[in-house]
């Protein structure tokens, strides 16, 4: 069974965001490492292979720079090879714009399933995994807490806002993975060794047949017409507890007619 | 200045429609001098409230089945578009939402709109306000691309009122097909149990975080909802940490909540949990750590231990 994964590569989410001030874009300049959220689709990938008795797990991502750290790093995990679509002309795609690189390059990889995260953690417009069966005309099952695949079908609880649906789809399918429902694996060294030497298939758009005034700024076709900071909170009272600060949340329930 | 139709994409079951579906028509009906949905379900069932909220027609998918909303109401939508030229489409951002807008996108080759919680018209065309880093500054986008907007909104954003106008007309839209991209299946349907007052409405949530220390811990912020009637909510880390169902998640993913009072209880206040809480009315927080961020959003703030506070608290509740 052959798995692509989908990966973004994002700054860290540990240091503060901020806009690339003449774009709006998000600024992108250091280093960026695996998203999180991403990481559970790469250890479902490795889960399902195993099940299956093998089979392969492959990368996409999309990426400035020819960035490969977050990529390395679910390489360590487990992940076999990689395929990277970086190219200057990429800069400030919207979700509709990446769907169409990672559809075009993951078409070329034949896969029987495609996992992705829900949605991303900087961007979060969770519509990227939907996009990519759009572009690919494939079904897509999003939000998926379990799958189970048996003689190339697809058996996937999938969230709602009640509970789950029980879904089943014979495969080719994407689905995307929610945050949690695995438990990623660490890298081991051996893994984070081998890794450096797994092979990443670097493409640019050209490669892909892919127009460049249909991705980037000028695919997304929004404007950012303003930037503006959002009011704060008035700072409030901070107690320390020294045994009856609970006596200080009673009053202060009691004062709003909680109780 | 306002467009001529917006169309939204109605969520809700037999009960009517949803919170967010009724947010949705009362800002649009500000914006638009004509408000429609389409409804890949419960059309029938959603007219009355709809049309109390200014939706003057529902055109209700017929045949959706045992199909996945997303890739069925998608491309019905593309043709109901073309044969009904609205200026925008709003979606709420749920799971159905996202799938729909995110189809109709491929389909209609025009970008969406998403994490909104503001529109406004200017010159004619949308744009939208969405919150950046954790909510701490708002990007305004205008729409470039060929009518019909695509814009997508998270829950809460605006006040549901009723219009006071009657039911909406209701017209049947027959299902296209949408071969093999729909050939996935629902084959069962599950709800969790849901018991006491409900995190999306509660007038009062009590919250738990990492710093309960051990899942046990929970039944902490379970006993302490249960005094104040309170509903009962988790930040993304002990859901993801297999803690409390993803149903409690409070945050950018998961649940929006806008309370009167908001009680954090050992939790350090990420970015990813603010954006779904900071709109609340008042905001309590219990956290051993000062520099906690969930600090900067509170309105009373307990720098200590939960393990003390939240007991004395619960003894202090029981015996008034």
């Amino acid at each position: 069974m052959k798995v692509v994964v989908c990966v973004k590569q994002i700054p860290d989410p540990a240091i503060p965001g901020e806009l690339n001030p003449e774009t709006n874009t998000l600024a992108r300049d250091d280093k960026l490492i695996l998203d999180e959220s991403d990481s559970y689709g790469v250890e479902m990938a490795l889960q399902l292979v195993e099940a299956a008795g093998g089979g392969e797990v492959s990368l996409v991502s999309m990426a400035p720079r020819s960035e490969t750290s977050g990529l390395r790093t679910a390489l360590a995990m487990g992940a076999d090879d990689a395929v990277l679509i970086s190219d200057d002309a990429l800069a400030g795609s919207d979700a509709l714009g990446t769907a169409k690189v990672l559809g075009a390059a993951i078409a070329e990889l034949e896969a029987d399933l495609v996992l992705a995260g829900v949605e991303s953690s900087d961007g979060y417009t969770g519509t990227v995994p939907e996009m990519i069966a759009g572009v690919m005309g494939l079904p897509s099952i999003t939000f998926a807490k379990q799958i189970e695949i048996a003689d190339g079908v697809a058996n996937v609880q999938r969230q709602t806002e009640a509970g789950y649906d029980q879904v089943e789809c014979a495969l080719p399918a994407v689905v995307s993975v929610t945050a949690g429902v695995v438990e990623p694996r660490y890298p081991s060294f051996k893994g984070i060794m081998a890794a450096k030497k797994k092979p990443v298939d670097s493409k640019d758009l050209a490669a892909l047949g892919i127009d460049a005034a249909a991705v980037g700024v000028a695919g997304a076709r929004q404007e950012t017409v303003e930037v503006t900071d959002a009011p704060e909170r008035e700072a409030g009272e901070i107690i320390t507890d020294e045994g009856d600060a609970h006596a200080n949340i009673v009053e202060f329930l009691t004062e709003l007619k909680v109780i | 200045m306002t467009l001529a139709q917006i169309l939204l994409f109605a969520e809700g079951d037999a009960d009517g429609p949803s919170g967010l579906t009724l947010e949705l028509a009362t800002k649009a009906r500000t914006l638009a001098d004509t408000v429609t949905a389409f409804a890949p379900a419960h059309g029938e069932a959603m007219a009355a409230e709809l049309g109390a909220h200014g939706v003057s027609t529902v055109y209700a998918l017929e045949g959706l089945g045992d199909g996945l909303v997303g890739v069925h109401a998608a491309a019905a939508l593309a043709g109901h578009i073309d044969a009904t030229s609205p200026d925008a489409v709003f979606f709420g951002q749920t799971t159905d939402g996202r799938d729909t807008a995110a189809r109709l996108a491929v389909l209609a080759d025009r970008p969406v709109s998403t994490n909104n919680v503001g529109a406004e018209i200017v010159d004619g065309g949308l744009v939208t306000e969405e919150p950046i880093f954790g909510g701490t500054q708002n990007i305004f986008t205008a729409y470039r691309a060929p009518a019909p907007a695509l814009a997508m909104f998270r829950p809460k954003s605006f006040e549901a009122e009723p219009s006071g106008g009657g039911a909406a007309a209701v017209e049947s839209v027959a299902a296209v097909d949408a071969g093999e991209a729909g050939r996935a299946k629902v084959t069962g349907r599950h709800a969790e149990e849901r018991s006491g007052p409900q995190l999306d409405d509660a007038a009062v949530v009590v919250s738990g975080g990492r710093g309960l220390g051990q899942p046990e811990a929970y039944s902490m912020v379970d006993e302490l909802a249960g005094l104040l009637g309170a509903a009962s909510g988790a930040s993304r880390a002990i859901v993801d940490a297999g803690w409390v169902p993803y149903a409690k998640q409070v945050g950018q993913t998961g649940k929006v909540v806008k309370p009167n009072v908001y009680i954090a209880c050992g939790i350090s206040g990420a970015t990813q949990h603010l954006v779904g809480m900071k709109g609340s009315k008042n905001i309590v927080a219990i956290n051993k750590d000062p520099e906690a961020p969930i600090f900067g959003v509170a309105d009373l703030g307990i720098v200590g231990d939960v393990h003390k506070v939240m007991p004395a608290l619960i003894e202090a509740l029981k015996s008034r």
